[in-house]
Order: C-alpha cells, then sequence, then structure tokens
C-alpha cells in the first residue's frame, strides 16, 4: 500500500488558474462582440492576430527559459485578448503583432512570468506602441467605415474624432450619452461599449475574480474629480461623458485589476484604485494626448507592491484595544 | 448571513458518509501501544516496567511541569517501551501493553465521594490525575486551562463546532451523550464561574443540536448558539470571535479575551473523570472518507493502531490516496499505519486519490484569495514568498507566528501553492534564528 504523505491542507478548492482565465475570457466576450459589430469584422483579425502572437511569445520564453509549457493556463490568451481591445480596427496586423509579442515576452516572460511581472503585460504593450507607432494608434476609422480585411488604403485611414478628442478642445462630443452608452462612437475595438463592459464587470464580480474595490475607487475618483473640476457648463454631463468616453471603463474593470499587478490588500486596493483614477483625470486634463489610462494604470503597477506593503490589514487580535 | 469571523471557506462537509453510524464500541485489540506524550508539554516518565502487570485505568506514566499522566486503557501485561511512530508526526516512547482482555480496573477507578461539593481545586486535581488534555487536535492540559482561566473567565464556551469537513466524531458524542457533555461543562462552569456559558455549535448537525437543546433544560443559564457552518469556526481564536465579538491579543491566549474554550469530548471526558473516576483511556473516533469502507463512528481506546481502526471500519478502499490522523484541512498524513490513537486523535480519515488536489507546478498569480480567506487576516502570499526566501525579518514583520495553519489560503489557492508548509518551514526558521 503506498499512501501519500504531504502537508496540509489535503483537500483543494475547485478554483484553478485557467477557470479563473477562462472567466476573464468569458468577461471580455461581450467587449469583442460590440467591437467586431460596431467596427466591422477586422476588429476580429486584430483580435486574433494579438492573440496568436502573444501565445507564440509565451511559447518562446517557455522554449528559451526551458520551463513548463505556459500555454495551457490561458493567461497569455487574455493578454492578447486585452491588448487587442486597447488598439483600433484600423492598426495595421504587423503592429499588433509586434505588441503581442512584446506584450508576453518582454513584460510579462522577462519580467518573471505569471504572477511576478511589475506592469500589465497588455498595457505596457501598447504603451509600446504608442512610442514607436502614435499614428497607428491614436487615428480611429470613422464609423462604420468599411475597413477592408487585408493592407489599409489610405481612402480607410481617413479618420473620424472620438468623443476623446472633442474633450481635450474642451467641448461636449456631438454624441449622445445613449451613443456612448452603447459603443456607437468611434475607439478602440474593446473600449466604446460601455454597456459591453459592464455585462463583463459582471460576470467577473459574479464568479469572484475580481473585487469591487479597485473599479469602483477607480470610476469613483474619475467621477469625483470630473465631477469637481469641470470642463464647460454641465459638471454632471462633463463627468457622465468623462466616465463613458475613452478607456476608463476597460482599464477600471479589466486592466487594473490585473492580479499580478494590483495590490491584494483590501485598503492597498482602493489606494490603488484613488491613484488610477486620479492619474487618468490628471493625464487626460494636461496630457498630449487625449487619454491617460494606459500610462496611470502603468504608473500604479509600479507602487502595487509599495501599497501592499504599507497599508497592510489589521490583523486578528492585532489592534492595541485588543490586547486590552 | 453575517459574518461572525474574518475570512474562512467552504470545503465541502463530506459528513453524510459517517453521521449517521452509530457510536459503537470498537472491539478491543490485543495489543495497545501508550505514547507517552500526549499533549502540549514535558513528555510523562514511564511508572511501570516491562513484564508489570497493570490494570485498566493505571497511571502508567506521569512527569513533572507542563505534563498529564497517562493510563493503561486495558489491563494486562508491559510488554515493551520503545520508540514508536507518533501521529502528529516523529516517534516517541510508548508503553506496549498486551491486553488480557479481562479489562480488570485498577482500584483508583471510582467515582468521587461527594462530585457536588468539591472545591475548584480538587475538580482541578482530578482533571489532572485523569490526564486529560484538549480533545480537538491541540491537546493543551486541560487542567492548566483551568487553573490560569480560574477568576478572569467572562465567557465559557463549549466547542461543539467541528468545523473539520468529515470528521463527526463530536457529533455522535452530542447525540449519544448529550446530558454526559452538560455535566462535564458544569464542571468546567464550577471552576471558572463565568458570567455566560455558551455552547458553540455549526448548524450542521440539526440531529445533536435538537439533542443538546432538549438536555439545556436542565442548564438554565447555558445558552447554545448556532453559528453558520464555515471553516474554521472551531479554531479557539475564530469560536472565541463568533461567540463574543472579541479578538484574542496577538500572541496572547484565550483568557486574554476573558474566554475559555473546552471541547466537547473534553467535557465528556470531565464527566467521566469525575463521576466514575475514569481516567481518559478511550475517545470517540470518526473513520471515514472515500478510501475506508464502512465510515463509523467508533469508541477507540487510546493506544490501538490505525491499522486496527481501520480493519474495523472494513478496511482501506483499493484507490486509497491519503490516510489522516484529523481532518483534511489540518490533519496530518500518515505513512505507516501501526500509529496509535491518541487522546487527541479525533478522527481516521481516508482520501481516495479523488481528492487529490495538488499540483506538480503550483504558480502563485496574486489573484489574493488567500487574504480574503485567511481568518487571521495575513497575507499568505507574501508570507510564502518570504518563507522561501528566507527573509525571518519580513516573516516577522508580517506576523508570521499568528498563522494558526488552518490551511485555508491553500485550500483557496487556485494555483495550488503548498503555502502551509511554506509557512511551517518559515516557523522552523524563526525558532532557530531565535537560538
Amino acid at each position: 500500500m503506498n499512501l501519500t504523505v504531504s502537508a496540509s491542507p489535503h483537500i483543494r478548492g475547485k478554483d484553478t488558474t485557467r477557470r479563473l482565465m477562462l472567466d476573464v475570457v468569458i468577461a471580455l466576450i461581450p467587449a469583442l462582440i460590440a467591437g467586431i459589430v460596431l467596427q466591422g469584422p477586422r476588429a476580429a483579425l486584430v483580435a486574433a492576430v494579438c492573440v496568436a502572437t502573444a501565445l507564440l511569445g509565451e511559447l518562446l520564453v517557455n522554449l528559451v527559459l526551458r520551463k513548463r509549457s505556459t500555454l495551457p493556463d490561458g493567461s497569455a490568451a487574455v493578454t492578447g485578448l486585452l491588448l487587442a481591445l486597447t488598439l483600433p480596427a484600423s492598426v495595421p496586423y504587423w503592429v499588433a503583432a509586434i505588441g503581442g509579442l512584446f506584450a508576453t515576452v518582454v513584460v510579462k516572460g522577462l519580467c518573471g512570468g505569471l504572477g511576478q511581472n511589475t506592469f500589465n503585460p497588455a498595457l505596457g504593450a501598447r504603451a509600446f506602441l504608442m512610442l514607436l507607432f502614435p499614428a497607428c494608434l491614436t487615428r480611429f476609422p470613422a464609423l462604420g467605415a468599411a475597413l477592408s480585411l487585408g493592407g489599409l488604403s489610405p481612402a480607410d485611414v481617413v479618420t473620424g474624432a472620438t468623443p476623446l478628442h472633442h474633450m481635450q478642445m474642451p467641448a461636449l462630443p456631438d454624441a449622445s450619452l445613449a451613443e456612448m452608452f452603447l459603443g456607437r462612437i468611434g475607439g478602440c475595438i474593446g473600449e466604446t461599449s460601455a454597456l459591453a463592459l459592464l455585462i463583463g464587470c459582471g460576470w467577473l464580480l459574479f464568479r469572484r475574480v475580481i473585487s469591487v474595490r479597485i473599479p469602483a475607487a477607480y470610476l469613483g475618483t474619475v467621477a469625483v474629480l470630473t465631477l469637481v473640476f469641470p470642463k464647460g457648463d454641465s459638471p454632471i454631463l462633463w463627468m457622465a461623458y468623462s466616465l463613458l468616453g475613452g478607456g476608463v471603463l476597460l482599464g477600471a474593470i479589466f486592466m487594473a485589476t490585473d492580479y499580478a499587478t494590483s495590490p491584494v490588500g483590501p485598503v492597498a486596493q482602493i489606494v490603488y484604485g484613488v491613484g488610477c483614477g486620479a492619474l487618468t483625470v490628471v493625464f487626460r486634463y494636461t496630457g498630449l494626448f487625449p487619454e491617460g489610462v494606459t500610462y496611470a494604470i502603468l504608473l500604479m503597477n509600479a507602487a502595487a507592491w509599495l501599497l501592499d506593503r504599507y497599508l497592510a490589514p489589521t490583523r486578528y487580535g492585532g489592534r492595541k484595544e485588543a490586547a486590552q | 448571513m453575517k459574518s461572525l469571523f474574518f475570512g474562512g471557506v467552504h470545503p465541502e462537509g463530506r459528513k453524510e458518509l459517517s453521521a449517521d453510524a452509530p457510536l459503537t464500541a470498537m472491539a478491543l485489540p490485543a495489543r495497545l501501544a501508550v505514547p507517552l506524550r500526549q499533549h502540549i508539554g514535558a513528555p510523562c516518565k514511564p511508572l511501570v516496567a516491562v513484564g508489570d502487570a497493570v490494570r485498566m485505568g493505571q497511571k502508567i506514566g506521569d512527569g513533572e511541569g507542563l505534563c498529564v499522566p497517562v493510563h493503561a486503557p486495558v489491563s494486562g501485561v508491559v510488554e515493551a517501551i520503545e520508540d514508536r511512530p507518533h501521529p502528529s508526526g516523529g516517534a516517541c516512547p510508548a508503553i506496549v501493553i498486551k491486553n488480557d482482555f479481562l479489562d480488570t480496573p485498577d482500584p483508583a477507578v471510582r467515582p468521587a465521594a461527594n462530585p457536588d461539593q468539591l472545591t475548584p481545586d480538587e475538580l482541578i486535581t482530578i482533571l489532572h490525575d485523569a490526564g486529560l488534555a484538549g480533545m480537538g487536535g491541540a491537546a493543551f492540559p486541560t487542567d492548566v486551562k483551568a487553573r490560569t482561566g480560574m477568576g478572569r473567565t467572562e465567557t465559557l464556551i463549549l466547542n461543539a463546532c467541528e468545523c473539520e469537513p468529515y470528521i463527526t466524531a463530536d457529533d455522535a458524542l452530542l447525540r449519544a451523550r448529550p446530558g454526559d457533555v452538560l455535566r462535564g461543562l458544569a464542571l468546567l462552569a464550577r471552576i471558572l464561574d463565568p458570567k455566560r456559558i455558551v455552547v458553540g455549535m455549526e448548524d450542521n448537525k440539526p440531529e445533536a443540536a435538537g439533542q443538546v437543546k432538549e438536555a439545556l433544560k436542565d442548564y438554565p443559564n447555558v445558552e447554545l448558539k448556532l453559528l453558520p457552518t464555515r471553516y474554521p469556526q472551531g479554531a479557539e481564536k475564530q469560536l472565541i470571535q463568533a461567540v463574543t465579538g472579541r479578538q484574542v491579543p496577538s500572541g496572547g491566549l484565550p483568557k486574554d479575551a476573558g474566554c475559555a474554550v473546552f471541547n466537547a469530548a473534553t467535557a465528556y471526558a470531565a464527566c467521566r473523570a469525575v463521576y466514575e473516576g475514569m481516567p481518559l483511556i478511550e475517545r470517540v473516533v470518526t473513520v471515514t472518507g472515500e478510501g475506508v469502507n464502512q465510515p463509523r463512528n467508533l469508541a477507540v481506546r487510546v493506544g490501538t493502531s490505525f491499522q486496527e481502526v481501520v480493519a474495523a471500519a472494513g478496511g482501506l478502499a483499493d484507490d486509497v490516496w491519503k490516510v489522516l490522523s484529523g481532518g483534511p484541512m489540518m490533519g496530518v498524513a500518515q505513512g505507516d499505519l501501526s500509529v496509535p490513537v491518541t487522546k487527541a486523535v479525533n478522527a481516521v480519515v481516508c482520501l481516495s486519490s479523488a481528492q487529490n488536489g495538488e499540483s506538480d507546478d503550483p504558480v502563485c498569480i496574486r489573484c489574493g484569495k488567500c487574504l480574503e480567506v485567511c481568518p487571521i487576516r495575513l497575507e499568505p502570499l507574501y508570507l510564502y514568498r518570504f518563507a522561501n526566501a528566507g527573509d525571518l525579518d519580513a516573516l516577522k514583520r508580517l506576523h508570521l507566528t499568528d498563522c494558526i495553519e488552518c490551511g485555508c489560503c491553500a485550500y483557496a489557492c487556485p494555483g495550488k501553492v503548498p503555502l502551509v508548509e511554506g509557512f511551517r518551514k518559515g516557523k522552523l526558521a524563526l525558532k532557530e534564528g531565535a537560538k
């Protein structure tokens, strides 16, 4: 009889890394579908390129570092999908491919791999692409423009301004709030439909993949700051457009909650969310580009471990009063 | 349901495997090995020699300091005094007795003369001489716990939670002998003179709860508190928090929060010690799990080998994977089934390979679920990291020594990281570093 002897606990819960990643993918599907419906089939191909190259990058890292295959855990696929959602549908495929590879090879793999990387791989790759190919990432096809699936002709690249461009003027965009909510506006593949993103958020909360702390603190901070420091006559409208425009929702729900790069302590998570929100508003108000989500989250990524260290939870019996 | 203590998990109970099995006395084995260390503290020294005849209930080992005696579980002859494997790990000297199957009682086994006139000091002496040590698992000498709680216990809690999955030993005991358990509790109350007496039970044992409720009609000053089932409700600190809302200060004892907690089986042993004069030589053991053929709740004499306990439950199933002393969350996996049942062994849980959720390639993805479930509100992922790195300063800063090793973090971990194993290494390193 061969009895196994190992440490307790001897039973484990049903959660697995793979299941969590699958839940993230499920939560991203509404946003992806919205992107494809609103911006055309090219969005699907961009997503496919990003996922394929992210997986390829992960595979290369595994081979070079002689690690076990980490493809089945699904984290690389999530990275690829997240990156795609932050790109315009008109982005050249080769730019998307560079992004996918950079995300899993440099930002994730070479910085320690699953659970160890400091910066969000998808946003790190997006920041990298912004540096090299800003034109590809800041110009969006006009809504309803039929993008060709192959190489883009100059006619395709005729761009329409996104609501955020208007807001940088500053002026309230032409789009109605309902159009903003549904996503009938210009923007990146996965960021325009607030409805789709909120459905995904609901799934993540329902499945307890994330807690509400980071998204609530992030969006709450953006709401308060844009309400207190509005541009234009109507603070409420300004706040609503600020929340619905650009990538704040995508960032707050899917990027800032990335496990590896966000704090784990409850208080630290709230402070982290507030920091993301504050930096997003500051960057939007003062930056060169209309958007600030990417850099806001990346900066807070760098502070995640520090926040955990200094905002650790008060442990059972650790309070001074408890000792008498 | 409102959280009554921090964190916690909901593992599958699996108590249905043995919950309906009545409490039955196990047939006595031919040989028993009584370890000289069955409690926290100094081990006993043998009072008998090889070849001596012993009687059931005779004191055969005792010691100084934090120590309670051990007794002969049967009558017979001392065959050997030698190192034997111990269910909590390692080896320990044990007195091996060849059973004569007569169960001739020792003359010392007799009821106290005036049990209801005994002073607290006299009661404490009886508990000590009967070898009582906490029977929920930790095996802290009961007399010492009672004495240190005298004059500062506001709330006396009977721990009948049995929050570990699979185990139904306290459940079976409470269904069979609710009155005796409460009589034992009343004895402890006489020592401690608390303002409030609470029986804490999880709400997954309706039949036992009904029995206790019925028996409590004789004890109007004792309240029954049914708690929503959640592991580790029955951990001392968590039960104190769930019942009183108070926290035991870090590094302190329950008395520092005005509480004293005794396991239901310990209270039953106290009752038998005082009213029958019977020392602690028998306890209820649940033999259960998918890896054993006929799960049972057995009254087992201390010193009976796991081998025989398992045989009494129909033997091991073909696909048995682990045999545990205790429950699946905090129990100790056994490699050698010649280990004896001690005062602290409340269950022999046999898991089959279907329960194996361990991973060859554990990875922390920083999901933070370990923090959410930690009942002490520590940061398990960082503790594990620093324990592996040997960073003793960080382990102190993050209060590794407050960890109760309940296993919630490792249970909840989607990356299947063996967190508790890491913490034990870290605690050992801290101890060595302190030397």
